[in-house]
């Protein structure tokens, strides 16, 4: 069974928030590193490049798939997890602990759009 | 075989001094090239005799599986026997030497050539028109939906909506895509053909910006449309044009006619239907019919005649089977993959029982409980000899394997190969590991995918750097 | 029923309708319905015999002109090695499909790792993909690749001294693509700097496209033009024929992103246009962007060196609408010829080549200007093309040329254009001009 942790926001596409004050650090589930199986590449958008809800903001790659990761907030992105570039399995190893960019929240209200844990562990039974 | 001594890259074998290559004196006097024109670096590329180039690409050829070693149930790609006469007929010294700016008055039996293969194409698409700039079928598949694209802008119609089946090959979006349209997914019943109550809904909601839909027939299941003519009926009432993907017109020689199906445009992969060889996966050609009148709207997608070489091999084809036998092509392919499929439909799981066209889907063996996947029947087939049928396509099923005989292969070898595709279920059950760790007997065993993708080496330079760190 | 590529005898024919269920080969169509079925007799000529097929297209070339080919154009006569045709026809190349099956297809896999090395050596860059249809539509990849990796620009400048057609086949695909095609004019032949920062201080401009040697044949100068382009964000995108980069400045010494062209110039015959094989080679950074097949190394289960297509998350087949593009295969068996070309010619022979045709292309030039009829358009320097005006009729000229057996040129802008390959002796090139100086 795939992991899911309390306290973050997930989105339908399987992606998570975690906010820390006025930043969110956005990254992709444990449910959705399963379903990819080895990645080996994260494509991720550069400092200072704006997200939006809903929008596609970089790619996760495996040998035989790749998914596109959409935005579950806007923001403006103020870091990436460089660790990534070199070691894209660190997704795999621990999807929670490993985020994939920081984002300065333009507008906090947009989490309440979006799933909390056991919201999120129903939509992935379904 | 001789992986081994012969596993070597060209640059590995190479030392100074040594040439492959004989060049005519200079008679022209001291022209030197300016220094301010030159590269830097040198290029580094190999140093070798002419015998060690032979031996080396002879040797790499024998780590290789072409239709002329054995069978090829490539699903999907028609992998037929390319006739040797061809190969001839396209190395005839008077149509190489053209160039292509020739003048038309000194080029008269080449282009006679493309009218002639023009003419024949019509006839067994039941369309008016082709272009041949096309170099493949993706790359025809674009050109016609330039065609389209360029005929709705010229009625004034902004129409940017193409819509394909759920279960079409992936090229189909992303030459739509390409060509700046968007795509419209129209769903497949269970048995793979289109739902046309979800057609007729996307019409009813979206028809006025609907420019064509793409069709396979038979679809990527081998399974016939049925229900073409309404389906035609309907995109045309709607102002939209019919695209026909011509990969698998190979079942329809002798039967069916893309233009009587209702079709207004399509592209014929010559390297599939008319026997021109694969290449490793390239050189094809992708020429491009139309129905009268939408000629005009063919687009500059390449300077020239496209692949002229390979289009003179579809023509010493089409010559040697004649009206006689080209009627036979499809009759055949299709009995073929029909005995094969009654064959072994009691073994491996067959989702949609019933007659097939040129290929057939299994979705893996019927025993599902050995944990013995597609991917390990696939690589088994390869011990016993014979290239694996398309995996994993199309995707409505789990353990898709995808199997097409073609019309050229005999009762003896579908026979041969019935019995094998037999006894790996058999070994499924008795020995499943020998099965999942297959292939044992070819010149490499499974390669890692994850390592390959992880950190990329994909030259020699890269590759030398990587050996020092 | 039997033919000589259908091996069913009727007895096969039987036993296998029987087990496939039906009474016949058309009870195998019985689900089509009846409106559609093909009842004719297809108006194609009847079966031939090898024989009589080789007849017709014996008859066929006896209509072509053989010509001795001074023309270029982005198509050139080079000499093709015996090795390359007898190599290129063994069937275990000839006959497969694309490497799927990495297992059985080291043999396409190893030789297209070799490719993509070459073809880095050759440009100067880091990167080659598996090779493309041809330099046209090569072109055509770079420009939208310039633009997906440019995220927001939509615009791609395109040098006047790109080959016309490359640049219609950009503007085709430009059209579709809703990318915007702006043309950077020349000055006295050659690509312009100040125009060219004249126009990206417009922005949003994605990529700039200049080809070498240019439409004339002149070497251009391309210092400080990738510099101009980075600082605004756009992509440089050098066009070169291949051969020429044996000795010349590479894209990757220009400081370019991305290279493109033909490799039809690596001894490949000209055959009215194709199969030619276009390359792309590109950065580091860029390896993801790129359209196309690419090969990597890795390691077998047996701990073996072993190749195989990687990338793949890239591509059509899993990306679909989302594709880098739309190509699904490569130019493989033209990709084996450059590869076993540039085997035989090695790190020597390319440049020998080089210097040869080099050698013949001055030496025209000078015995024609000599005549006194024809002078260089530009006072530039050129590699083995030239474009001159001529005082008097070209038409004329052009047709002389055709009936004493060459190919004079290709005739442009009220002026010929001259190429010489390594092919072309001194004897022909004293013929052509006899004929000029009439």
């Amino acid at each position: 069974m795939s992991k899911v942790i309390e306290g973050l926001y997930y989105s339908e596409s399987h992606e998570y928030v975690r906010v820390e004050g006025e930043y969110g650090f956005i990254g992709i589930t444990d449910y959705a590193q399963h379903a990819l199986g080895n990645v080996v590449y994260v494509d991720m958008p550069e400092v200072d490049d704006e997200v939006t809800a809903g929008e596609e903001f970089g790619a996760v790659e495996s040998v035989k798939a790749a998914s596109d990761l959409i935005s579950p907030v806007s923001g403006t992105v103020v870091e990436v997890n460089e660790a990534l570039e070199d070691e894209p399995e660190l997704l795999n190893k621990d999807a929670f602990g490993n985020w994939i960019i920081k984002v300065q929240l333009s507008d906090p209200a947009e989490l309440d759009a979006l799933m909390d844990a056991k919201a999120y562990e129903s939509h992935c039974a379904e | 075989m001789n992986n081994k001594l012969y596993g070597n890259l060209i640059f590995e074998l190479s030392k100074e001094g040594r040439k492959g290559y004989s060049l005519p004196k200079n008679n022209f006097g001291s022209y030197e090239i300016p220094a301010s024109m030159q590269r830097a670096e040198e290029a580094q590329l190999p140093e070798c005799d002419e015998m060690t180039v032979v031996r080396h690409y002879t040797n790499l050829s024998n780590n290789n599986f072409g239709v002329d070693t054995g069978f090829y149930p490539l699903g999907s790609w028609t992998m037929k026997y390319n006739p040797k006469i061809n190969e001839e007929m396209a190395a005839l010294p008077k149509f190489q030497c053209l160039h292509p700016e020739q003048p038309a008055a000194t080029t008269k039996g080449a282009l006679a050539l493309v009218s002639l293969l023009e003419r024949s194409l019509c006839e067994l698409t039941g369309l008016a028109h082709f272009t041949f700039k096309p170099y493949a079928g993706a790359h025809g598949e674009l050109t016609g939906l330039m065609t389209i694209d360029n005929y709705h802008r010229s009625c004034g119609d902004v129409r940017k909506k193409v819509i394909v089946p759920d279960s079409a090959h992936g090229t189909n979006p992303a030459s739509a895509a390409v060509c700046g349209l968007e795509i419209v997914e129209v769903k497949s019943l269970a048995d793979g053909t289109v739902d046309f109550d979800d057609l007729q809904r996307i019409v009813a909601e979206q028809g006025a910006e609907i420019a064509a839909m793409m069709m396979t027939n038979p679809n990527t299941l081998g399974l016939f449309e049925t229900r073409i003519p309404e389906i035609a009926k309907l995109i045309h009432g709607c102002g939209g044009l019919m695209y026909y993907d011509g990969a698998n017109l190979n079942p329809m020689l002798g039967a069916c006619r893309p233009g009587d199906m209702g079709f207004d445009v399509m592209h014929i992969n010559l390297h599939k239907t008319f026997s021109t060889p694969h290449g490793g996966g390239g050189p094809g050609a992708g020429p491009v019919g139309v129905r009268e009148g939408l000629q005009e709207f063919f687009p500059f997608v390449s300077p020239y005649y496209g692949n002229f070489g390979v289009m003179m091999r579809a023509y010493a084809y089409i010559l040697s089977l004649g009206r006689e036998h080209v009627k036979e092509v499809g009759p055949l392919a299709v009995l073929n993959a029909n005995y094969i499929k009654e064959s072994l439909k009691d073994v491996y799981e067959l989702p949609i029982d019933t007659i097939c066209c040129h290929e057939f889907v299994f979705d893996g063996l019927k025993d599902k409980s050995t944990g013995v996947t597609t991917m390990d029947v696939a690589k088994r087939l390869l011990d016993y000899g014979y290239h694996a049928p398309t995996i994993y396509f199309p995707l409505l099923f789990h353990e898709s394997l995808m199997i097409e005989p073609t019309e050229n292969e005999s009762k003896e070898t579908l026979d041969a190969f019935i019995d094998v595709m037999r006894r790996i279920a058999e070994e499924a059950r008795t020995n499943p590991d020998e099965v999942k760790s297959a292939p044992h007997t070819t010149p490499i065993g499974r390669v890692d995918d994850v390592l390959a993708a992880k950190k990329p080496i994909t030259t020699y330079r890269q590759l030398k750097a990587e050996a020092q760190l | 029923m039997t033919y000589k590529y259908f091996p069913q005898t009727d007895a096969d024919l039987q036993a296998m309708l029987q087990k496939a269920g039906v009474k016949d080969l058309d009870g195998l169509y019985a689900q089509i319905p009846e409106s559609i079925r093909y009842r004719g007799d297809y108006n194609i000529p009847l079966e031939m015999s090898e024989q009589e097929v080789r007849e017709v297209f014996a008859k066929l070339g006896s209509q072509n002109q053989e010509l001795t080919c001074f023309a270029g154009f982005g198509v050139y006569d080079h000499y093709t090695p015996s090795v390359i045709p007898s190599l290129l026809q063994r069937s275990e190349f000839l006959t497969s499909y694309t490497p799927y099956q990495a297992e059985i297809s080291q043999g396409t896999l190893h030789y297209i790792f070799e490719y993509q090395s070459m073809m880095t050596e050759l440009t100067g860059m880091d990167i080659s993909n598996a090779s493309m249809y041809d330099g046209t539509t090569a072109a055509a990849e770079a420009m939208m690749m310039s633009v997906a990796a440019g995220k927001k620009a939509n615009k791609v400048l395109v040098s006047a001294g790109m080959n016309p057609r490359t640049r219609q086949v950009l503007d085709t695909y430009a059209l579709h693509q809703g990318i915007e095609l702006v043309t950077l004019p020349l000055k006295d032949g050659v690509t312009s700097r100040e125009n060219l920062e004249a126009l990206l201080a417009e922005g949003g401009v994605a990529g700039v496209m200049v080809q070498q040697p240019n439409v004339y044949g002149i070497v251009e100068d391309f210092s400080g033009f990738a510099d101009a382009c980075h600082e605004k964000k756009a992509l440089f995108i050098v066009d070169s024929v291949a051969a020429d980069l044996a000795v010349l400045k590479t894209p990757g010494e220009w400081g370019a992103d991305i290279a493109v062209g033909d490799g039809q110039s690596l001894g490949i015959p000209m055959l009215f246009g194709g199969p030619y094989v276009g390359y792309m080679c590109c950065t580091e950074k860029l390896i993801r962007k790129m359209p196309g097949r690419i090969v990597g190394m890795t390691k077998d289960s047996r701990d073996q060196r072993a190749f195989v297509l990687t990338l793949q998350a890239r591509e059509q087949h899993i990306r679909r609408q989302k594709a880098t593009s739309n190509i699904c295969s490569n130019q493989s068996l033209m990709a084996l010829f450059v590869t076993v070309y540039l085997s035989l010619l090695g790190k020597q022979g390319i440049k020998e080549a080089a210097q040869l045709s080099y050698a013949g292309a001055h030496y025209l030039c000078d015995e024609l200007t000599k005549t006194g009829k024809f002078r260089l358009a530009y006072d530039k320097p050129f590699f083995n093309e030239f474009f001159v005006k001529y005082d008097g009729d070209v038409d004329a000229l052009y047709q002389r040329f055709i009936d004493a057996g060459f190919l004079g040129g290709v005739k442009m802008d009220g002026g010929l254009l001259f190429a010489v390959t390594e092919k072309r002796t001194k004897e022909e090139i004293d013929n052509l001009v006899k004929i000029a100086a009439l």
